[in-house]
């Protein structure tokens, strides 16, 4: 039980920053914006706060680094795309390849520093309690804090009316505009939400998931998070199945490998996004449900004069 | 808010006029889209703003919403003067337009698509039944919880109008409400309309239905390449007068002259039946007609009754099965692909002009080589012969008398007329045997939609079939000999233009002509 207990901790640990992403991105979506640079983002985000969090010591500096840094590096993305109407596509992968190279730049003096690892909320007694108090109890906040996300931006989506002011010009910003309502400025949020989120789940890897800096070390969980949103069908709550199996069956597979069983690794090392892909596209096979969560908008250049 | 003046006569209203235009003026880039435009709107007044394409109108009424800005000119709002810079202002003083293209959100619900348009819109669970109350008192009856990609037009057009009767507008824009609707559809509006102007409300109404316009409304400005030129009672002009009104010249209407020979039936449609073409489409179902050599035979209805899929399956892209089920000139095509089809003697033209119809950042010449290199020999062992393809592009130009840059300019640059004129050109130089077309004057002025009416009968004259898909029954029973509908994916029978009754036409539009099927959730 206890082994079990363990897996499903680092089952959290694969999820977390998956879900902050992919949530962010979600988010960006609905507004219309495909913005490819996640990884990127992701990468500022976790260097940034390493940086914060070793310099000043402490961990909520770094976190709030991480967020910040994701967030400008999503503004810079917004001016290109929004302001001076760039190729979304463009931009978006431009965008990654800068991230990966300044996070190189920034952290060239970290790599192979050792950080405490962000501390873990316990909670006296609840976190003792046999196998569930190591899984409920005993993480630490960015963990609560990304489960938490996931019913905020829903709420934020489907019943404030910024979201309905949201979704509207993600499905059709001429009409959104022609009623009054600021495409550019509803846009430039969602985006800056965004890249928050993506500096967030930066930050987990470089603060709490292996507490150092190493150059990429995001390792493509970026282009996941982006396809997590597309399979999920721009709906958080499949956000946070699909990033807790993919999540999952990362860990898992590792597991069958260290076991030696007779399966080439590399079979093993696809498990995860063929589970995930699977499960994902037979959840979303009603396509008229997937057409009404799509945003119509998306990828769309909006030319407020025209 | 007093009500000022009950029924004002044009140009005579007692009191402040409740907006009052001078000399608005604003340019963009290449045109001069309003030139010192003046308008006075009374309370309790339904004013008609009438033009051609590319007239101004739109534009004005941009300005007049806060959507754009005006270069010059002022305005006065219940005899004070203002400036109106947004959608909200507008909205504040009382304001209201339902848009042309309609600014609705296919996935958003009813109350979700009102609530965008509010300023103040509370919560979803208050709004609601008051979507159902303003509904239920101006006859648009609404369930607030459907989402809108599942209404008909008629209904999307309702949840238009109660977005702005919720917040008491003392001024109604409405930009070519009725195109999209039925008889029925459209007659019940102009009661809604009405009972507005009644209580108070100016409502400024564009159309380029004359006749509409002549029934509803108590006064008119007519505008021409950006200028106001003539204010007028349409009460008491002709249809006629005014559209020579609006295009400064006169000209000559299109009109069947009857008696034509009836050859062999070019297209016989048997027994077809095909899913939906795009997901939300209407699938069509057992569908049977025949089109002889000389005639036009016309498919009325509204949009989204099965008319893409109808068309998709005749043009050829999509097949179906079986193979018989379209003959053309006695050739089974229904498995064959919209070349092969070309070959045994289709033209088609299709709705949408640009992406369709046409590659909008392509040239005259290469549109003209898409669908001509093989009729017209534009092609040599896979090579184009451009020399070939600009003179078939040049004699489209000429002979429609299609305006603007010449074949080497882009399709996308053209005006809507001029456009669809050269595609329609593209298709009848080609000498079809068999013309299927899809509503060719849609957004075309009345210049060019009388000079597309007197080629399409030309057409038919020189003995070629035609089929003729609209949603505009003045243009089928103008041009049309024998008149079909399609609803719900049925086809009804065909009836002979010179006999058929409009009402009864009307009612097989809006469902309910089928003694067999009536349906309850299309009732007008």
């Amino acid at each position: 039980m206890e082994t079990l207990a363990a897996v499903l901790v680092t089952v959290i640990g694969a999820a977390t920053p998956l879900l902050f992403a992919a949530l962010g991105e979600l988010v960006s979506e609905k507004s219309g914006v495909l913005n490819l640079g996640v990884e990127g983002m992701m990468l500022v985000g976790a260097v940034c706060a390493f940086a914060a969090a070793l310099t000043t010591g402490s961990p909520a500096a770094g976190i709030l680094a991480g967020a910040a840094a994701g967030m400008l590096t999503a503004l810079l993305f917004g001016v290109l795309t929004l302001s001076l109407l760039a190729n979304q596509v463009a931009s978006g992968l431009a965008l990654t390849i800068f991230g990966v190279g300044i996070s190189a730049l920034i952290g060239r003096d970290f790599v192979g520093t050792p950080l405490p690892r962000l501390p873990l909320l316990e909670i006296p007694g609840l976190s003792d309690l046999p196998v569930v108090g190591r899984l409920l109890f005993g993480h630490d906040v960015l963990v609560y804090l990304s489960i938490a996300a996931v019913p905020a931006v829903i709420w934020l989506l489907d019943r404030s009316r910024t979201g309905l002011i949201l979704r509207a010009v993600g499905e059709n910003h001429e009409a959104a505009h022609a009623l009054g309502h600021s495409v550019i400025v509803v846009r430039y949020l969602a985006v800056m939400f965004g890249g928050a989120m993506a500096g967030l789940g930066g930050a987990y890897l470089s603060l709490a998931h292996t507490p150092m800096w190493a150059e990429n070390m995001t390792a493509g969980r970026g282009w996941i998070a982006l396809a997590l949103v597309v399979f999920a069908t721009w709906r958080p709550g499949r956000v946070l199945l699909g990033a807790y199996l993919f999540g999952g069956v990362t860990v898992a597979q590792l597991h069958v490998q260290g076991f030696g069983v007779d399966i080439p690794s590399q079979i093993l090392s696809m498990l995860p996004y063929l589970a995930t892909i699977a499960v994902l596209v037979a959840i979303s096979a009603d396509s008229v449900r997937v057409r009404l969560n799509a945003p119509a908008s998306l990828g769309r250049i909006f030319h407020p004069d025209s | 808010m007093m009500v000022m003046d009950e029924t004002p006569e044009h140009g005579a209203g007692k009191g402040v006029p409740r907006l009052e235009l001078s000399g608005i003026s604003k340019r963009f880039p290449g045109c001069l889209a309003n030139d010192g435009v003046d308008l006075t709107l009374w309370p309790g007044e339904i004013h008609a703003l009438l033009g051609e394409n590319g007239a101004g109108k739109s534009t004005l009424v941009k300005i007049i919403y806060g959507v754009l800005k005006a270069d010059a000119g002022g305005l006065r709002w219940q005899g004070q003067p203002t400036t109106i810079n947004s959608p909200f202002q507008a909205r504040q003083l009382g304001i209201g337009m339902v848009f042309q293209h309609f600014s609705l959100f296919d996935s958003l619900t009813v109350a979700e698509n009102v609530a965008l348009g509010l300023d103040r819109a509370g919560s979803m669970a208050e709004l609601r039944p008051r979507v159902r109350e303003v509904g239920q008192r101006y006859g648009l009856e609404l369930e607030p919880d459907r989402v809108v990609h599942d209404l008909s037009v008629g209904e999307r057009q309702r949840v238009e109008i109660v977005r702005c009767l919720m917040q008491d507008p003392r001024l109604l824009i409405m930009d070519e409400p009725t195109s999209v609707l039925t008889p029925q559809e459209a007659e019940r509006l102009f009661e809604t309309l009405r009972r507005l102007a009644g209580e108070g409300c100016s409502i400024l109404y564009i159309s380029h239905k004359l006749e509409e316009i002549r029934a509803l409304c108590d006064a008119a400005t007519v505008m021409r390449g950006g200028r106001v030129v003539a204010a007028c009672d349409p009460r008491r002009e002709s249809a006629h007068g005014l559209a020579r009104l609006m295009i400064g010249e006169d000209f000559a209407t299109a009109s069947r002259d009857g008696g034509v020979e009836l050859g062999e039936a070019r297209l016989v449609v048997g027994g077809l039946s095909a899913p939906a073409a795009v997901p939300h489409g209407m699938p069509i179902d057992d569908i049977s007609f025949q089109v002889a050599a000389g005639e036009i035979l016309g498919i009325a209805g509204v949009a989204g009754n099965g008319q893409n899929t109808l068309l998709s399956a005749l043009s050829g892209e999509r097949s179906t099965a079986p193979a018989s089920a379209i003959r053309i000139n006695g050739h089974d095509a229904a498995g064959l692909g919209p070349r092969e089809r070309r070959r045994l003697g289709l033209a088609f033209v299709p709705e949408e002009r640009l992406g369709h119809g046409s590659v909008p950042e392509m040239s005259l010449a290469d549109n003209a080589l898409l669908t001509g290199y093989e009729r017209e020999g534009l092609l040599k062992t896979g090579q184009i012969l451009f020399g070939r393809t600009r003179d078939f592009a040049q004699r489209i130009v000429q002979s429609f008398q299609v305006v603007g840059g010449g074949v080497a300019a882009d399709a996308g640059s053209l005006s809507g007329g001029n456009l669809q004129k050269f595609i329609i050109g593209r298709e009848l130089l080609q000498n079809p045997g068999l013309l299927v077309v899809a509503h060719p004057t849609w957004g075309v002025d009345a210049g060019a939609a009388a000079a597309i009416h007197q080629a399409l009968l030309d057409l038919a004259r020189q003995g070629a079939a035609i089929l003729l898909v609209s949603q505009d029954l003045d243009e089928l029973l103008q041009i049309a000999d024998r008149i079909a509908v399609l609803s719900n994916g049925h086809l009804s029978q065909c009836f002979a233009t010179a006999e058929v009754e409009v009402e009864r036409i009307g009612l097989l539009m809006g469902g309910l002509g089928h003694a067999v099927q009536p349906d309850e959730s299309r009732a007008v």
